[in-house]
């Protein structure tokens, strides 16, 4: 058979049956096969909405998730995807178009250095120089971005080989002598964390995006109900703890919540599984959890004492070492720390977030409240970056893995939409809701081409301030409020954008409302815009870059009325059925 | 940083086109320092050996190793123990050398350092040497007097001492 025909073969056999791409020259033999090819094949509208939607696919499923991009600038195109996906460790296969062989390094029509290009920003890279190459390269790619820590795997596919006649195999070996990631923990160190952990007065678990990477969220949970500890989470990790648990602290960070950051820095021993301690996660290092003793749970070996000195290293998959640190800590017959558990419980309900403000124009927090209310537990949530995503990341309760998704390391502008889209391919029967940033938004707005001609019914939120929110907060609270060049104007109109796509559009102003429009638009099964006027002025509590996590700048607004209220979450039933 | 030496780091990697990229691109992307690179292939057939010459502290050496452990192709890597380690250099100098005077001192002193003389001209000499990189160093400065026209250094290879094996 032909190259390409062994692509989709190779794709097949690993079971993929939906890619997104964007064809082009070099890819003319490809998708010459893909036309009589049972693989689903999304017409994307920007090489950059591929990525993010197969990235969006992988968060969502747990799968790989494929993108394609032709040579030269459909392969630049994928780059911000490839990177965004890689700083997250998300499971990407990006297939790219190359120039034949032979032309390969004459500058030919467009020709770039794909693998130059993405070596900084994959796990690792692959080009078939003949097509016998093929079925073992796509195996091993699928292979590396799916075990130990994932990340994005880029195949680099010259026109010719794709054309070039193999036999192909019957069985596909694959070998890698360099790459064996570490599954079980060192039982010494295993042993060492126990005692660590039973010998602390006041333990806050931890849990990063690895948490939901290896499946542990009921581990998590476990080992939080075992010692009445605190679960506090890393953007990525948001959603692998119930966040209405009185155990729950919610996200830590430059934008964590309040008891989150205050007991993480009086915590004595800290549970970290999963994470890699970012500066956003921690602040200035040197005021970070000072009293407490470390615990690092990481598949990484190379996280490990990266940023942060650490007292007890764990390298494996969490979900193997947090049930043998679960078998060991319950063989002891008092694993609870009751004083600190009835602390914790006290302080968490002193300073849960204000949600609720009947203001016109709308505050982002009653905006989130009513997105709360009209959504379920199985509601995938994916946000753009800014604030945006901050106020979502703050106020939006989650309850379960995998339904919170966000661009955390990258901070990538234009995620939202795109990995929402992918999201909801992945998992056609939940409803997907994209909460984005006017500005972010705008980036990919081309892609409601893409929901709407394939019909992938996601609800965009379009939280409208005018402003890119997030670099205004900045320029007021740290360059004396000159606000350079963050004030969007008056364009576009995105109701009348989203209806040149023909995609639903409704515009929403008032508190009550976005609640009722947001249950109108999941239940209409269409792809969806709600244009939300909000008020651009709201600022987001914060720690200042190179500040301890407890110098929160910022009013913190919290819940008076009701405390202890958690944002009420009514049933798919309720909601009038799917 | 106070413990910062230099280390001699050894890493068996897959022979393959673009493994040379890989190692040099991640040293420049975390900030890590190279003083001198080598590879070739090993005993081992499709997979070769590379030395790395890098200066660091002890957290930024365990860093080195584990981020090129990370890479795929990346086989083993380990941090050479210098005292247990043989480290050597191959240098190829050319020197002036018109003078009958200058042309003996310079036979006598790559004779002293062992090294040989590959290239002869009416005007000019080309030696070779192996060695560490301080022997090396001595020539050269010695020769230096004499002008030096070019200077070829493969930057130093190394391998354990004895039974040991990486
Ligand atoms: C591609 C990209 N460009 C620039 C930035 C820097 N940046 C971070 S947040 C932000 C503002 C985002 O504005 P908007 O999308 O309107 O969201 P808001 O903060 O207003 O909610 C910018 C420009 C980025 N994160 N990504
Ligand atoms: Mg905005």
């Amino acid at each position: 058979m032909k190259g390409s025909r062994a692509i989709i073969q190779s794709l097949t056999d690993q079971g993929v049956d939906v890619v997104f791409g964007y064809p082009g020259g070099v890819l003319l033999p490809l998708y010459d096969e893909i036309y009589d090819s049972d693989l689903r094949h999304i017409l994307v509208r920007h090489e950059q909405c591929a990525a993010h939607a197969a990235d969006g696919f992988a968060r969502a499923s747990g799968k790989v998730g494929v993108c394609i991009g032709t040579s030269g600038p459909g392969a630049t195109n994928l780059v911000t995807g490839i990177a965004t996906a890689y700083m997250d460790s998300s499971p990407v296969v990006a297939l790219a178009g190359q120039v034949a062989s032979h032309l390969i390094g004459n500058d030919a029509f467009q020709e770039v250095d794909t693998l130059g290009l993405t070596m900084p920003i994959t796990k690792h890279s692959f080009q078939p120089m003949t097509p016998t190459e093929i079925p073992s390269m796509i195996k091993s790619a699928f292979y590396i971005a799916s075990t130990g820590r994932p990340g994005p795997v880029v195949l680099d596919l010259p026109k010719d080989v794709q054309e070039a006649e193999l036999e192909y195999p019957d069985k596909i070996t694959i070998d890698l002598p360099g790459y064996k990631p570490t599954k079980k923990g060192h039982p010494l160190q295993v042993k060492r964390a126990a005692e660590v952990i039973l010998n602390a007065k006041k333990p806050v678990i931890l849990a990063g995006g690895g948490v939901i990477l290896s499946g542990s969220s009921d581990e998590i949970f476990k080992l939080s109900e075992l010692l009445g500890a605190p679960v506090t989470t890393t953007l990525m990790g948001k959603g692998c703890f119930p966040e209405d648990n009185p155990l729950s602290l919610g996200m830590l960070g430059m934008h964590g919540r309040k008891v989150s950051n205050f007991l993480v820095d009086d915590c004595d021993c800290l549970v970290a599984v999963g994470c890699r301690f970012s500066d956003r996660t921690t602040g200035d290092v040197s005021k970070f959890a000072v009293n407490a003793k470390i615990i690092h749970i990481d598949v990484d070996p190379a996280e490990i004492g990266k940023n942060i000195p650490v007292d007890v290293p764990i390298v494996g998959d969490a979900k193997i070492i947090l049930s043998h640190l679960i078998r060991v800590i319950s063989q002891v017959e008092s694993t609870q720390k009751k004083e600190w558990t009835e602390h914790v419980k006290q302080f968490r309900s002193s300073c849960l977030p204000r949600l609720s403000f009947d203001d016109t124009p709308l505050k982002p927090q009653q905006v989130i409240k009513e997105i709360s209310e009209a959504v379920t537990d199985d509601t995938i949530l994916t946000t753009d970056v800014g604030q945006n995503q901050m106020w979502m990341a703050h106020y939006f309760t989650s309850r379960n893995p995998r339904k919170f998704i966000s661009s955390g390391g990258l901070g990538t502008m234009g995620f939202g939409f795109p990995a929402a889209m992918g999201a909801k391919v992945a998992l056609p029967e939940e409803d997907v809701i994209a909460v984005c940033g006017d500005g972010g938004f705008l980036m990919v707005c081309q892609d409601l081409a893409t929901v709407k001609e394939y019909d992938i019914p996601v609800v965009v939120c379009v939280l409208d301030n005018r402003y890119l929110g997030m670099v205004a907060q900045w320029q007021k609270l740290f360059y004396q409020e000159r606000i350079s060049h963050t004030e969007l104007g008056e364009v576009p109109d995105f109701v009348k954008l989203a209806e040149a796509f023909g995609v639903n559009a409704y515009r929403v102003k008032k508190p009550g409302e976005m609640k009722e429009t947001l249950k109108e638009a999941l239940n209409s099964g269409e792809p969806t815009l709600i244009d939300v006027i909000i008020d651009p002025n709201e600022i987001l509590p914060m720690v200042p870059p190179g500040c301890g996590l407890t110098e929160m700048v910022g009013e913190y607004k919290v819940e008076r009325e009701v405390p202890g209220e958690i944002p009420y979450r009514s049933s798919a039933a309720e909601r009038g059925g799917d | 940083m106070t413990n910062e030496r230099s280390h001699i780091i050894s890493a068996v990697v897959l022979h393959r086109p673009g493994v040379l990229q890989r190692v040099a691109g991640l040293f420049t992307r975390r900030g890590f320092n190279i003083d001198a690179i080598t590879v070739g292939p090993s005993e081992k057939d499709g997979v070769a050996r590379m030395t790395i010459i890098s200066r660091g502290d002890e957290k930024v050496l365990e860093q080195i190793t584990k981020q090129l452990n990370k890479l795929i192709e990346v086989i083993k890597v380990r941090d050479l123990d210098p005292p247990s380690t043989v480290l050597r250099e191959l240098c190829l100098i050319k020197t002036h050398a018109s003078h009958e005077k200058a042309r003996s001192e310079i036979i006598q002193y790559a004779n002293i350092f062992r090294g040989r003389i590959i290239d002869v001209s009416p005007v000019n000499l080309t030696i070779e040497i192996t060695g560490t990189p301080e022997k090396i160093d001595a020539l050269i400065d010695l020769l230096q007097n004499f002008g030096i026209q070019e200077i070829a250094r493969t930057g130093p290879t190394a391998i354990t001492r004895g039974a040991k094996t990486i």
